[in-house]
């Protein structure tokens, strides 16, 4: 019954919600999302999917569904800044189920992980009920340092979950890439540029693409739809992620614009970033984060400290935090506890953190914007899609709870395999028909 | 225990009964003990003052819970725990906890710092003696790098006083765990935890399965593991009456098996066993299998689905050591569920947060928090000071630590953490840990953090961390 419940809510629930509906979160405290404080006894107002307004003093519409959020905190949905969501069901030893990666396929930049996202995947559906509403998800490289395109997802319980395809390409120019080089960054440096460079050649002519007649240089390393998939990249009209953590390494990336000026660059680890805090500031890359890395757990993190993230911040860069190899496939869960921390380094002696307003920015709009679509979505601004939390309590504490998840102004289904497990568990007496008939 | 120097004494006895044998028999030789404690703890503590916190919230690690509380810290134990009519003594250092709380050291039962340490390179990689899937006679200790950069973030961050590094999981016989003092030192040994019982890691599951089967050896499969782990276990039954009778009656001197000693050790019920185990099935044919050789089962580690089997956990007597909410990343893991710590709790059976993880363990008590409130929202209501038992006593215990530590309580070794608000909160972080009676951290002093060997000279060593 349950089952046929959840699988009804399913079908309600898709990307386009039922027109002229308004709602109306009235009472609760608002934080937007865009670096502001909370404000205490605001309206949140959605219509149409698409938030009309939110604020203190915002008037409910007339015949608005109203929900009183009195005593709970309301925000924009956790954006998931850097993720493999969708991709894997089962990380280890369950390999038909994780799409991750494609180690001994013949193709790297021109994979899209679109056709591999599960909508129903219950990493997705463990993510949702923690108020994560959109995912910014990236492949992981198979054996190029050319990983592939990226996109953008929703968590919502529909059939539906990619908001942008193809957004990004992602790269690993650190220490992962140069295994993937052949063994150095000098090699991983070389094939970039060559990548690029033959993308140049396809660009200049584009027939040479797709055309019957299609031809190229011999002289090239990559497929044709690998070089092809590059020339978005070398454009501008489509961002590149790169994955690097040591200073130099970030250095060196900055460079590549000197050579192909039209990159769209973003920045992902960055452990050793506030080093060289100013440079890429300077640079006005916007940088995906790993929130409290601490540890010289490699040698392109040496630097590692909690403090990076308060530290690029406050040298003018443009933050983020996402959950780069950190149980990217599952633990979304955990961005919010980071953003959390990054308030507590602000009451640390000799540590720099964020500000709450500007810790929630991190999870939400920063996110968002990294990647151009911060005006549709990640705050409560105006224009910006319906994806609103009702949370128990101040969502940086781990130890509340989302409550109520809204995607796109669709209310969405919290239950969770886990949720169930719960449930037919919660008392373990013997009954007179086995646990397995307890749904 | 037995003195230094019993396997030289051993070894000529060996020689000398070698010679004997030619000559018509001799009454029996007395029999010569094994040092069972052959790389013997050298820590000692460091001086700390005489020191009272005052006016802070005490959790004292056993679920009892002081506001406006005392805690006297003196010659390197806990003095005197009670409310503000507790005196300070003449001369103490005074610390004022007003809206700060005081609680034990965290215990990590479930760490692999030392043998994994950072950075995590290929030359570092310690954990796992995966070379057969019975390997009782390593011993994790001898893979400790005593200069793991993690030991300070565990300190400073986590508030981690104690932990037991234990061996991976790649073996269904991992080897010997060590407990370990979270005091810097030049070697393993001046780190090693004074008293602490040795464990024994064991596995069950994906693992074993794993890492063998594909190498066209047993185990390749889950009865595969059972049935070596028996096979194994049978033999330590014989080993074990060999040198039972030995030690009793004396003559010739067994031979001496390094693996089998450990397991003798563990059906001695001098070795507890830490038992790395997912599922509750497996766990159910563990405790089975326990019986069936006559050994008693510690803990079980990860033990996502405990909640399946409180009942029986609690009957039995074995902790649960958990993450709070980590899933999904191996089959075995799929049915964890955020409520595992509490369900645990709430069945009488005794409950533990551990990391596993040199992140994690910078952040355990903020893993106890989620576990707190997803049971509260399932109407299992633990109190604060209640929770704090899964990061100190508990762990403690299973440990073979609780008499020392883990609790405030007089007479045990001051391991203390003043944190800068309720520990149960992504905003809180420790302000001050001692260890043993010395202040080993403040937020206030850079002098009073650590910095590794690994360190020194590298970027961002001055950081806090």
């Amino acid at each position: 019954m349950i089952r046929a419940g959840l699988l009804g809510l399913l079908l309600a629930a898709t990307a386009v919600p039922a027109a002229a509906q308004t709602i109306a979160i009235t009472n609760g405290i608002i934080a937007k999302g865009d670096g502001s404080d909370p404000e205490q006894g605001g309206t949140v107002v959605i219509r149409d999917g698409r938030i009309v307004a939110a604020g203190v003093g915002v008037s409910v519409p007339a015949g608005a569904q109203v929900i009183d959020a009195r005593g709970k905190w309301v925000t924009p949905g956790i954006v998931a800044g850097f993720s493999r969501l969708g991709l894997a069901e089962v990380d280890l030893g369950a390999p038909g189920s994780d799409d991750t990666n494609a180690a001994s396929g013949p193709f790297n930049a021109a994979i899209d992980v679109t056709p591999a996202i599960n909508p129903l995947a219950t990493t997705i559906a463990v993510s949702r009920a923690d108020g994560i509403t959109r995912a910014i998800v990236a492949p992981a490289i198979p054996r190029s340092i050319f990983a592939g395109q990226g996109a953008v997802i929703d968590t919502g319980a529909d059939m539906n979950p990619v908001t942008s395809a193809r957004r990004f390409q992602f790269v690993e120019l650190g220490e992962a890439g140069a295994g993937a080089a052949g063994g150095s960054r000098a090699s991983a440096h070389v094939l970039f540029r060559n990548a690029l460079r033959e993308a140049v050649e396809l660009a200049r002519s584009p027939t040479r693409i797709y055309s019957p007649d299609a031809r190229r240089s011999e002289d090239v390393l990559l497929t044709r739809f690998d070089a092809a998939a590059l020339v978005p990249v070398l454009q501008g009209r489509q961002y590149l992620l790169v994955h690097v953590e040591r200073a130099s390494d970030i250095l060196q990336v900055l460079g590549l614009r000197r050579e192909f000026p039209g990159l769209k660059l973003v920045l992902v680890g960055v452990t050793e970033g506030w080093m060289v805090a100013g440079d890429i500031a300077a640079a006005g890359v916007p940088v995906i984060a790993s929130a409290v890395n601490d540890l010289p757990s490699s040698f392109e993190q040496l630097a590692a400290t909690q403090s990076n993230v308060g530290r690029m911040h406050g040298a003018g860069v443009r933050v983020s935090i996402g959950l780069i190899n950190d149980n990217d496939t599952r633990f979304m869960f955990a961005g919010r506890q980071y953003a959390g921390n990054l308030v507590a380094l602000s009451r640390l002696p000799g540590a720099t953190g964020l500000s709450w307003g500007e810790a929630l920015k991190t999870i939400t709009s920063a996110p968002a914007e990294a990647i151009g679509l911060g005006g549709d979505f990640g705050s409560l601004a105006p224009g910006r899609r319906g994806d609103v939390v009702i949370w128990s309590g101040d969502p940086l504490e781990s130890s509340s709870a989302a409550e109520t998840v809204f995607i796109d102004g669709v209310r969405q289904p919290l239950e969770t395999h886990q949720s169930k497990l719960r449930d037919r568990y919660r008392t373990l007496e013997r009954n007179t028909l086995p646990e397995a008939y307890r749904h | 225990m037995q003195g230094r120097g019993g396997l030289a004494l051993l070894l000529a006895a060996a020689a000398v009964s070698g010679c004997a044998t030619q000559d018509k028999p001799e009454p029996k030789a007395p029999p010569i003990r094994i040092d069972l404690d052959p790389y013997p703890s050298t820590y000692n503590r460091y001086p700390g003052a005489v020191t009272v916190i005052r006016g802070a919230t005490i959790f004292d690690g056993e679920g009892g819970r002081i506001d406006n509380g005392t805690v006297v810290l003196s010659a390197g134990v806990i003095q005197a725990v009670g409310g503000a009519d507790v005196p300070s003594p003449d001369g103490a250092y005074v610390i004022d906890g007003q809206g700060k709380y005081v609680t034990p050291g965290i215990i990590d039962n479930h760490s692999h710092l030392g043998d994994y340490p950072s950075p995590g390179v290929d030359s570092h990689s310690d954990g796992n003696e995966a070379t057969s899937p019975v390997r009782p006679e390593v011993w994790a200790e001898h893979s400790v790098w005593p200069h793991d950069p993690g030991f300070s973030r565990a300190l400073v961050n986590g508030g981690v006083t104690t932990f037991q590094v234990l061996p991976g999981s790649a073996n269904l016989f991992g080897g010997r765990s060590v407990t370990l003092k979270n005091v810097p030192a030049r070697t393993m040994q001046g780190m090693k935890f004074p008293g602490a019982p040795y464990g024994l890691k064991m596995a069950c599951g994906e693992n074993p399965k794993r890492n063998y089967g594909g190498k066209g050896q047993m185990p390749g499969t889950r009865m595969g593991n059972i049935a070596l782990a028996r096979a194994t276990w049978i033999k330590a039954q014989a080993y074990k009456r060999k040198w039972d009778k030995y030690d009793r009656e004396g003559g010739d001197v067994p031979e001496r098996d390094l693996a089998m000693d450990t397991l003798r050790g563990v059906l001695a019920g001098q070795i507890i066993i830490h038992n790395h185990c997912y599922r509750a099935d497996e766990m159910a044919l563990m405790i089975d299998m326990s019986r069936e050789f006559g050994y008693k089962i510690g803990t079980f580690h990860h033990a996502v689905e405990s909640y399946k089997i409180a009942d029986l956990l609690a009957r039995e007597g074995i902790c649960s050591s958990m993450w709070a909410d980590w899933y999904g990343f191996k089959m075995e893991s799929y049915d964890a569920i955020e409520e595992n710590i509490p369900l645990v709790h709430n069945a009488g059976a005794c409950a533990i947060v551990h990391s596993d993880d040199s992140n994690g363990i910078q952040r355990l008590y903020q893993e106890a928090a989620k576990a707190l409130a997803d049971g509260r929202r399932m109407g299992i209501n633990v109190n604060d000071e209640v929770a704090f038992t899964w990061l100190s006593s508990n762990p403690a215990r299973s440990l073979g630590i609780f008499d020392k530590t883990g609790s405030l309580k007089p007479g045990k070794m001051a391991d203390v953490v003043l944190w800068n608000g309720n520990p149960f909160s992504n905003y809180t972080r420790p302000e001050r840990v001692w260890i043993d009676g010395a202040q080993l951290y403040d937020a206030n002093n850079p002098q009073r953090r650590p910095v590794s060997d690994f360190e020194l000279g590298q970027p961002g060593e001055g950081d806090v961390k």
